[in-house]
């Protein structure tokens, strides 16, 4: 069972996350939201190598021989990075919408509907 | 190479235009039917509105918003709704997004 | 010479991603010498990566065979090295329909390139433009290619941030910010999601190549939330209704040239959704589940698409309705061609030809239209339409070319566009009769949305001062126009040497998996 919590525990970010971006109006809690679900589903890459009383991959004369799985660990870091640029990327959107339209609400940017 | 089976039948475009070609060449032989004996850029060329006065043509040009105005006036209450759909928040499009998850998860079975 | 040409072959997958990546990171030093000098070499990248593919595209449709590359070993075919039962390194593969979409994405890319010569000419900060172009290019490209599926995410990646930097390219006004703040949020959530599926399918069968999975999957729990999962994301990025609400907002405050970058990437999208669906789930049967679903939820983007067109009043966001509902379409041919793929009647076949034929018109005409967009933008600085009038005086070239582009979306003989919609309508027709009355009334409806544009601003009195537009976005529009013609008049060369492989390629799943693991 205490195995399982990871798995809830990325279950449950990933909700969150959601529920930030539906549920929030002001644009920085819609970025942080975001984050949110990558936190999570990088948890859930990392949490898919592990391996029961195991040491990380990185020894040259090993305790044992019994490893945690490499190969998520670098999809979560190239994840991290491209998280970092699209987490840029929106932030300098969103420092320019509140120079246009002098307000940080979801609610008031709506010139272009229909 | 130029005709294209479909399952069902089949379509060669250059047949289309040979068609039209002799369709467009009998409607110039009717057009030659008419009379010739009219003076052109006189009076007899210009529309007759009951003897009113031709309005210039930028204050009678139709603009792009009153176009198909009754299409859009018997459609009245499914544009309504659809207007209030496409509401323009961000947070909505992600709802919509979520919903169609879930739409499907159903249908899949997983639900 | 046949040395050039065949290292050109083998290290052909290779190669379209190397040349505009390199382009890409070159172009800022280059445009300090000199403007014309960047737009040249940047113009010259885009044609070598052009030859390169068409090179590629005439050895994968003559032969019917599929290209591998396998990044790292060494050599390039060697999938599995000795010993291994496993392929183990990053793999591309490129099949029919992978190489199709190729020369979609690059030829697009191309045509946008010679259009910015002089459309953007007076703009600033061009050296970052045509980086990103280049980058854009390059995601594309490795989205079509590749066979991993993490690769493919990252890919995704680099293409919706290179999109949504293009897209709020004219800082100045407030409007483009928002439209690329909506895409950008929209493209990040649905790649995470796309990510969480890749994850959740690497835990069970530690495996991340595309033909490993495929040939290595059995219907599980967790394949049945992964399928899900994939589905409604890739959905929403190739803007199926009702996710497709980002799509007139990012193509309409674009200027012409990205949106016409952004339409190959939408349809690229759409190849990756069709990838999962008929290859990695290919042998199973639940599959046809989601054709349905796919069905109905074309049906809806076709005729909302298309009312939602007549409602607008600016130039560019009636057009980008109408490519909602040309996605419609082609989402129709595919989801009959799915639903039915196990049953083998010949209509399902036809049907997804119709669909993948209709990818390639509907990107030369919609393209063809928003170019047209573009320079109408350029002579006047006007998009609302209540404003143009009787642009068909001064600018007689543009005009003749939105006659064509028009009568191509709408379907009107002889265009391409009639050709793909007609193997569509008789496909359909069979599996209910209901879509194919749907589907010609929305294209009636199309022809409405047209000649509305038509008459507001290119017939009536002049109302707005304009001149023809510069040589260059004549030549873009030109060779655009050319291949509508081309498409439109040859249909069966077009079906017979193009269509037809990528159909056949995506069907017959164990060409795909055998090559990558060697029969096994």
């Amino acid at each position: 069972m205490i195995y399982n919590i990871p798995f809830i525990a990325v279950v449950l970010l990933i909700l969150v996350g959601l529920a930030t971006v539906i549920f929030k109006k002001n644009l920085i809690k819609i970025v942080i939201g975001i984050t949110i679900i990558e936190s999570g589903v990088n948890l859930f890459l990392i949490t898919l190598g592990y391996r029961e009383n195991s040491v990380a991959p990185i020894y040259t004369f090993a305790p044992s021989t019994k490893m945690v799985l490499p190969v998520p660990q670098a999809l979560a870091l190239t994840s991290i990075v491209i998280g970092v640029a699209v987490m840029a990327l929106m932030l300098s959107i969103g420092v320019r919408i509140y120079r246009s339209y002098k307000t940080l609400d979801v609610r008031k940017m709506r010139r272009l509907r229909e | 190479m130029f005709t294209l089976e479909t399952g069902s039948g089949f379509w060669n475009p250059i047949i289309w235009i040979g068609v039209i070609f002799i369709a467009l060449l009998i409607a110039y032989v009717i057009r030659g039917f008419g009379r010739r004996d009219y003076k052109r850029d006189t009076e007899q060329t210009k529309p007759f509105l009951s003897g009113n006065v031709e309005p210039d043509k930028e204050l009678v040009h139709l603009r792009a918003k009153n176009l198909y105005w009754g299409f859009k006036e018997t459609l009245k209450g499914y544009y309504e709704i659809l207007r209030k759909i496409h509401n323009g928040m961000v947070s909505d499009y992600v709802l919509w997004f979520v919903i169609i998850m879930c739409i499907l998860f159903i249908v899949m079975g997983v639900l | 010479m046949v040395d050039i040409i065949d290292v050109l072959l083998t290290h052909g997958p290779a190669l379209i991603i190397a040349v505009p990546l390199f382009g890409a990171f070159l172009t800022p030093l280059i445009s300090r010498l000199n403007d014309k000098a960047r737009n040249i070499f940047v113009i010259a990248v885009m044609g070598l990566t052009e030859f390169i593919v068409l090179l590629l595209a005439y050895d994968i449709f003559t032969t019917n065979g599929v290209h591998t590359y396998t990044f790292g070993s060494k050599q390039p075919l060697l999938t599995l090295p000795s010993g291994y039962l496993v392929p183990v390194r990053i793999i591309f593969e490129i099949d029919g329909l992978s190489i199709f979409m190729g020369i979609i994405a690059v030829t697009l890319a191309l045509v946008a390139s010679i259009y910015s010569w002089s459309f953007m000419r007076k703009e600033d900060g061009l050296d970052k433009y045509y980086t990103l172009l280049l980058l854009l290019t390059t995601g594309m490209l490795g989205m079509v290619s590749t066979g991993d599926m993490f690769n493919f995410f990252v890919f995704l990646e680099i293409t919706s941030i290179a999109s949504a930097a293009l897209v709020a390219f004219r800082v100045n006004k407030g409007e483009s910010q928002e439209a690329a703040f909506k895409y950008i949020v929209l493209s990040s959530i649905g790649a995470l999601f796309v990510l969480f599926a890749v994850a959740i399918l690497y835990g069970q069968y530690d495996a991340l190549n595309i033909a490993t999975l495929a040939n290595r999957i059995r219907y599980t729990f967790l394949d049945k939330v992964a399928l899900v999962l994939l589905v409604a994301s890739l959905g929403m990025k190739a803007g199926i209704v009702p996710m497709h609400m980002w799509l007139p907002d990012a193509y309409g405050e674009a200027p012409a040239s990205v949106t016409i970058a952004i339409v190959a990437a939408t349809q690229a999208s759409l190849y990756a959704l069709i990838r999962m669906c008929f290859t990695l789930y290919g042998g199973i049967t639940s599959v046809a589940t989601i054709g349905w679903i796919l069905i109905i939820l074309a049906m809806a983007s076709i005729f909302i698409g298309v009312t939602m067109a007549l409602l607008q009043s600016d130039f560019k966001r009636m057009i980008a309705y109408a490519a909602v509902a040309e996605i419609g379409y082609m989402v129709l041919g595919i989801g009959v061609g799915l639903a039915l793929l196990f049953s083998r009647t010949p209509y399902s076949v036809k049907a997804i030809q119709g669909g993948i034929f209709h990818i390639i018109n509907d990107a030369l005409d919609v393209g063809l239209l928003f170019l047209v967009a573009g320079a109408v933008f350029y002579a006047t600085k006007e998009r609302l339409l209540d404003r143009l009038g009787g642009l068909a005086r001064n600018m007689r070239y543009s005009t003749i070319f939105f006659i064509i582009g028009a009568l191509a979306v709408a379907g009107m003989p002889p265009m391409n566009g009639f050709a793909s919609k007609l193997l569509i309508y008789e496909s359909t027709y069979q599996v209910s009769p209901i879509l194919a009355v749907v589907a010609i009334l929305a294209s009636i409806l199309l022809l409405a949305v047209m000649v509305k544009i038509f008459h507001s601003a290119f017939m009536g009195p002049p109302l707005v001062k304009a001149a023809d537009v510069p040589k260059t976005m004549l030549i873009a529009m030109a060779i655009l126009a050319a291949l509508i013609i081309f498409f439109g008049l040859f249909p069966n060369i077009v079906v017979e040497n193009m269509v037809k492989p990528a159909a056949d390629a995506l069907i017959n799943q164990a060409t795909y998996i055998s090559q990558v693991l060697g029969g096994v």
